[in-house]
């Protein structure tokens, strides 16, 4: 088991590598360019292909081409980048391929900056390219489980004829940690019954994401849909910490559980007795962890770096039942631990709301301090 | 099923077999039909109908994937050349081809057509040139000509606030990574026979991995210029040959050597 | 004597646009006025013996739709 210092853009390419991708397309953008760099070095090392595409555009299409033959494709970008993306990323959708897409999220909105953030949560998650689909949103919080949720990606991509997004962020991307690479995998040589390869020895086919018919439309969002209630079913990830005897829970994902997690545990050390829920599948979300809440919790913060984009989706699969607080820095500011636990104190010293929206709440506490 | 009386007749044509038998929803008189069928034609004539995948763009020719008998995919507007990218890639010994109109390749899709161009991706573009947007009932696009009259310029191209055409040919003949890049028309038989050979042109430049190929073809659009087929016809011959000269704008040396 | 030939209009196929009617050179194809396609469109089809199997129509035709035979040579002609 041998570990190497790796940077979090790079340890995914890598990852990627050993999973067998076979294509990658991409374009500069800062964070995640040492993404694309390596590529473009380790991919023509291995015979494999690699394009710095004119845009965005060019790349996300470049990987729908390459979805269309079976092999596995991936390309990364970040937040500008992305939704320059996002009509091929529907494309891709509507025509049921399997592909990988990482996004490293950067401030904005609009050209924002170059530091972590991660305010494209809805983007990925809800959707920001146009119909009914939906993507597996993968989220790690260290460079190894980076590296391990791109090995993943890639299977559940294959497995469901899905989009799967690794979502990270600029403090995950440029970090160097130590991790452990998977062995490298042998590239596929059997295809699905639907790739477009060249019609020898068979009937021809043809990929497309048209269905003038509505009715035909309808049965092919309904064929989406079943597929997401198997993907639901059967693909929800989330760690708990500390959650046994927990009166208090802080939840987030990405850095900012990462952050949170030094917080918890210092407050565990001060004696408050609190835990930290870090759903690893946005997308499917683990509503169930937060329906099961259990009455004696007397609060959940929220923390994110964005303006409470998880925090709607908590609060619903919580039912409104919890009590909860929401903290976040904006705009590519990455909170300290120290600032968590300030808001871990004040929920535990001070009662808790349940007017207006935590957010609000947050808010004006933020606009009050001036 | 038609046959020939082999004992006293020859077939002098008949329907390619890379042609479906599905009728086409194109307008009567409308050259996509030609340059559809021109395409199977010489598939045909190489033997390459399983080894090829069309990649069909945004317009009237969205279909093309109903019409033509071997794998295709359906790209986006404007991003068939990057699509052809990707799949030329990951097979490379795969025939790669793209068929575009003049909206899907020069307006939405320029970016990507110049830099699959640039990059002489191993693909042959088959460019449809009819000085309009066919498919959403004829808006100006950019190969409509000054003074040209269409829906989204009324009363004629004006220069001053919507510009002037691109000569797309014209343009890459420029670029280093083009190695077969000419301009031909499909208005009467013999521009359409040099227009199968310019196809079977492109199609041998990629197989001999000499580069980007593309043919540029004028094509009559009678239901959006709001004319009859026979006066389109002259149309093209008349205003549009002045503007787009028929030629070859880039011939790759070693295409010299290739006998058909 | 020019060779003669025939053509064969898939009907189904053609929609009456008339490239065919203008470019034979021996102008013995014209749109059947009696007669209109499932689609509503009146047919192309040859009117006039003169046919020399030249394949022009079939060249012009967007819609592939043209068969053309052409008699093989030294075989006993039909008279015109």
């Amino acid at each position: 088991m041998s570990l190497e210092l790796m940077k979090g853009n790079e340890a995914v390419a890598e990852a990627a590598v050993r999973a067998g991708v076979v294509s990658y397309f991409g374009y500069p953008i800062t964070p995640q360019t040492e993404l694309l760099e390596y590529m473009s070095h380790r991919m023509p090392e291995l015979g494999r292909a690699f394009v710095q595409a004119e845009s965005e555009l060019g790349a996300i299409n470049m990987v729908y081409g390459a979805a269309c033959t079976g092999y596995r494709t991936m390309t990364s970008s970040s937040s500008p980048g992305v939704s320059l993306m996002l009509e091929g990323v529907s494309y891709i959708a509507g025509t049921e391929l399997p592909m990988v897409i990482v996004n490293v999220m950067r401030g904005g909105p609009g050209l924002g900056n170059i530091a972590p953030a991660q305010s494209d949560y809805n983007q990925m998650v809800h959707g920001g390219g146009h119909g009914d689909y939906r993507c597996i949103v993968l989220a790690p919080c260290s460079v190894q489980e980076s590296v391990d949720l791109t090995v993943l990606a890639f299977d559940l991509a294959d497995k469901y004829r899905s989009i799967v997004v690794i979502l990270t962020d600029g403090s995950i991307g440029q970090m160097m940690e130590a991790c452990e690479l998977p062995p490298m995998q042998p590239l596929k040589t059997t295809f699905a019954d639907w790739a477009v390869q060249g019609c020898e020895g068979r009937e021809r086919r043809f990929l497309t994401s048209i269905n003038l018919d509505p009715a035909a439309q309808e049965e092919m969002n309904y064929r989406l849909l079943k597929r997401w209630i198997d993907v639901e079913a059967n693909e929800i990830r989330c760690q708990e910490y500390y959650m046994e005897d927990a009166e208090y829970v802080v939840t987030g994902f990405g850095s900012s559980a990462r952050i949170a997690l030094s917080a918890v545990r210092t407050a565990r050390a001060e004696g408050i007795k609190v835990g930290l829920i870090r759903p690893i599948t946005l997308n499917p979300f683990p509503r169930q962890v937060y329906a099961d809440l259990s009455d004696k919790i007397k609060g959940m913060l929220v923390v994110e770096m964005n303006a409470g984009q998880m925090l709607e989706d908590v609060l619903a699969a919580n039912r409104y039942r919890t009590p909860t607080e929401f903290f976040a820095r904006l705009g590519g500011v990455v909170p300290f631990p120290d600032e968590v636990l300030g808001e871990i104190h004040r929920m535990v010293e001070t009662p808790i709301s349940t007017d207006g929206h935590p957010r609000d709440r947050w808010l004006a506490r933020v606009l009050a301090k001036g | 099923m038609v046959l020939e009386n082999c004992e006293i007749e020859t077939t002098v044509f008949e329907r390619p077999d890379s042609l479906t038998g599905t009728t086409t929803h194109y307008c009567p008189g409308c050259t996509h039909g030609i340059a559809n069928r021109l395409i199977a034609e010489v598939i045909d004539e190489m033997g390459m109908r399983e080894k090829t995948i069309g990649v069909a763009s945004v317009g009237c020719s969205v279909f093309i994937y109903n019409y033509l008998n071997m794998d295709f995919v359906q790209a986006p507007h404007g991003r068939a050349p990057a699509m052809a990218t990707g799949i030329k890639r990951v097979l490379p010994d795969r025939m790669v081809f793209t068929y575009q109109g003049d909206g899907d390749l020069a307006s939405i899709g320029m970016a990507e057509i110049v830099h699959a161009a640039a990059r002489g991706e191993n693909i042959s573009v088959f460019f449809l040139n009819n000085t309009n947007y066919g498919m959403t009932g004829g808006q100006m696009a950019p190969t409509s000509m000054p003074g040209q009259k269409t829906t989204s310029s009324q009363t004629g191209r004006d220069v001053e606030t919507q510009g002037f055409p691109i000569r797309v040919s014209e343009m890459f003949s420029k670029l280093d990574g083009a190695s077969y890049i000419v301009r031909r028309s499909l208005h009467d038989p013999k521009h359409i026979r040099m227009a199968k050979k310019a196809i079977r042109m492109a199609f041998e430049t990629q197989v001999h991995g000499l580069g980007f190929s593309m043919v540029e073809l004028l094509s009559i659009c009678p239901t959006n210029w709001g004319i009859s087929p026979l006066n389109s016809i002259k149309w093209l011959e008349e205003k549009m040959i002045p503007y787009y000269p028929l030629g070859d704008y880039k011939i790759h040396p070693a295409l010299a050597e290739i006998k058909l | 004597m020019p060779l003669k030939g025939r053509i064969v209009v898939t009907e189904k196929y053609c929609k009456g646009c008339e490239l065919c009617v203008s470019s034979c050179p021996q102008e013995v194809l014209a749109l059947a006025n009696d007669r209109i396609t499932a689609k509503g469109y009146h047919p192309a089809t040859m009117v006039a013996d003169g046919c020399t199997g030249c394949g022009i129509c079939s060249v012009i035709c967007p819609e592939a739709a043209i068969t053309v035979y052409r008699e093989k040579t030294g075989v006993n002609r039909i008279p015109a």
